[in-house]
């Protein structure tokens, strides 16, 4: 049963992006990707347990890093979206 | 599920459903900025809440981990020049993939070799996708992330037997995939799955020439998503498979689009590098017909509407800001300015809007090429800067032509065409674009940015 929650999750999970993802006008697409790529850093969420987890050392210093990397992406991405955004500017009249 | 698992679990589901409220404003140039808040708010939501999990419980090395790499993304964001956005983005992907592949990693190494043992079969090979995804990601954008910064040659390197190597790549891998599920306590399989995946993540890259790379960033942005989705089945975490697939499938429709517009398949583009170059079938021969600056302010001085069309080159000049002095230059004269943008223009989707904005031209004033083609004949002056393929005739009028059945911006069709250019042969050269024969076709010779600025200062002294 928990391989058919998780098809059901994948399913609706990829159909919702597709159905967003399109809507995204084409001026958009540069901070749709920089955007996303700090979406994809929710690996952070992943690397914490290994990185503050009861393990060995090789797996603290390879959640550690991984905590790191993701970081980069999760604040260097969304900052650098801002800062794309607002550069977006309607005419003025 | 005690308390607190149901609790996590519950602002997960919250700061999924921010995610796709943030990717529904990011449809709309004036809700976008919102959009992007609204999705780090889920972002902040979906990390605090994990840090309650109680098998955490070392918090110095997290801090470290965050502080260090937060500072570095900050620092990039805030330093990064508009026109290295496709370098950016590309070295940011291979991040991900890296933390994916290292949280796979981990995964294994933190179980002991009763549980790894015991458990069942599926991890493994959800750890596996996890950690081949990641290292293909990361080694393909670190190609990537050089060919765009100019660090390494951007020509597509080809070689004998690239395919039999790519091939044999693929068959150990997928014998890796068994024998790592059959024996996940032997940590050479671990190793070789990883050094595999990175060099046939090289190979896959370095094949690939300079003008797709638009496709590949794309691309390798829809497997960060991918391998933060398998990281997520293989450490039973639902947030990650939700968020990673959006991510997946906003790459895989960029790729998309990219491919659309270039008329060809996803497998063409990635195997280009395996095919023979096309040979041209006719040879173009013609007479460039070259034009001052000055001569060209004339012309646009006299001109009603005016089309612009940029392409990497500008990038290259840094041109977009004498491009938009241009702009208000010409709207003060009474002329219409408007802008063409191919969908792989510039060396990532949507890269050329971005360096417009920065030079604070509104999003209104650009269009998609489906928008401007219909009333292209009403164009007095179409300006071409520093695009080649994407306004090349050749793709409609040459059977024979790599670019063949590609569709562009048809600026010859325009009243006149200006074609800004570093250089060109003059004479019977054999130069791949048509456009520049063509009877209303003029070549304006020099660097982007001075000739744009030379027709600036004949428009102020004027």
């Amino acid at each position: 049963m928990q391989e058919i929650y998780l098809i059901f999750v994948v399913l609706l999970a990829a159909l919702l992006g597709f159905e967003l993802i399109r809507k995204v006008p084409a001026t958009l697409h540069t901070p749709l990707m920089s955007g996303s790529n700090a979406i994809s850093g929710i690996t952070l969420v992943g690397a914490l347990a290994s990185s503050g987890g009861d393990y060995g050392w090789l797996t603290v210093i390879l959640g550690t890093l991984a905590v790191a990397l993701a970081s980069i992406n999760v604040v260097g991405g969304y900052m650098v979206t801002d800062r794309m955004l607002g550069m977006f500017k309607k005419k003025q009249k | 599920m005690d308390t607190l698992t149901y609790f996590i679990n519950l602002a997960y589901v919250a700061s999924a459903a921010l995610f796709i409220f943030g990717l529904k404003l990011l449809g709309h140039p004036d809700s976008a900025r919102k959009g992007n808040f609204v999705s780090a708010i889920g972002m902040f939501i979906a990390v605090v809440v994990t840090l309650m999990d109680q098998q955490i419980i070392n918090f110095h090395w997290i801090v470290i981990g965050v502080v260090v790499g937060g500072a570095i993304g900050a620092w990039k964001a805030k330093t990064v020049e508009m026109t290295a956005m496709p370098e950016m983005v590309s070295l940011f992907n291979g991040f991900g993939g890296m933390a994916s592949l290292l949280v796979g990693w981990a995964t294994i190494s933190g179980m002991t070799e009763e549980q790894l043992l015991a458990a069942d079969g599926g991890l493994f090979v959800a750890t596996f996708l996890t950690i081949m995804i990641g290292a293909v990601t990361f080694s393909g954008s670190f190609i990537a992330w050089g060919k765009l910064s100019g660090k390494m040659n951007s020509k597509a390197i080809i070689f004998d037997g690239l395919r039999l190597v790519s091939l044999g790549h693929l068959i150990a891998l997928t014998i890796l995939v068994v024998l790592f599920t059959l024996q996940p306590d032997v940590g050479i399989w671990l190793y070789l799955t990883i050094i595999v995946a990175l060099s046939f993540g090289i190979l896959a890259t370095i094949s690939i020439g300079g003008a797709d790379m638009p496709v590949v960033i794309a691309l390798l942005n829809s497997y960060s998503g991918v391998a933060a989705a398998a990281a997520g089945i293989a450490i039973d975490n639902t947030i990650l498979v939700v968020t990673g697939l959006l991510v997946g499938a906003s790459g895989l429709i960029l790729t998309n689009i990219m491919c659309k517009a270039m008329n060809r398949s996803l497998l063409n583009v990635l195997l280009s590098g395996f095919a023979k170059p096309p040979e041209m079938g006719e040879k173009i021969e013609g007479e460039v017909k070259i034009m001052s600056s000055s001569d060209a302010f004339y012309v646009l001085e006299a001109a009603q509407s005016v089309l612009v069309v940029p392409g990497y080159g500008m990038a290259v000049a840094q041109a977009q800001h004498a491009v938009r002095e241009l702009q208000d230059l010409l709207e003060e004269n009474n002329c219409a300015v408007e802008y063409a943008i191919h969908a792989v223009a510039g060396r990532m989707p949507g890269h050329m809007n971005v360096l417009l904005a920065e030079a604070d031209v509104p999003y209104e004033q650009l269009f998609e090429m489906d928008d401007v083609n219909p009333r292209m004949e009403n164009y007095d002056v179409a300006i071409v800067i520093g695009a080649n393929d994407v306004v090349n005739p050749a793709a409609k009028e040459m059977k024979g032509s790599p670019i063949y059945g590609m569709p562009v911006i048809e600026v010859y069709r325009a009243k006149t065409v200006f074609v800004l250019k570093r250089s060109a042969n003059a004479g019977f050269a054999g130069v791949d674009n048509p456009l520049f024969f063509k009877e209303n076709t003029r070549m304006v010779l020099g660097d982007a940015k001075d000739t744009l600025n030379n027709i600036i200062r004949d428009f102020s002294t004027d």
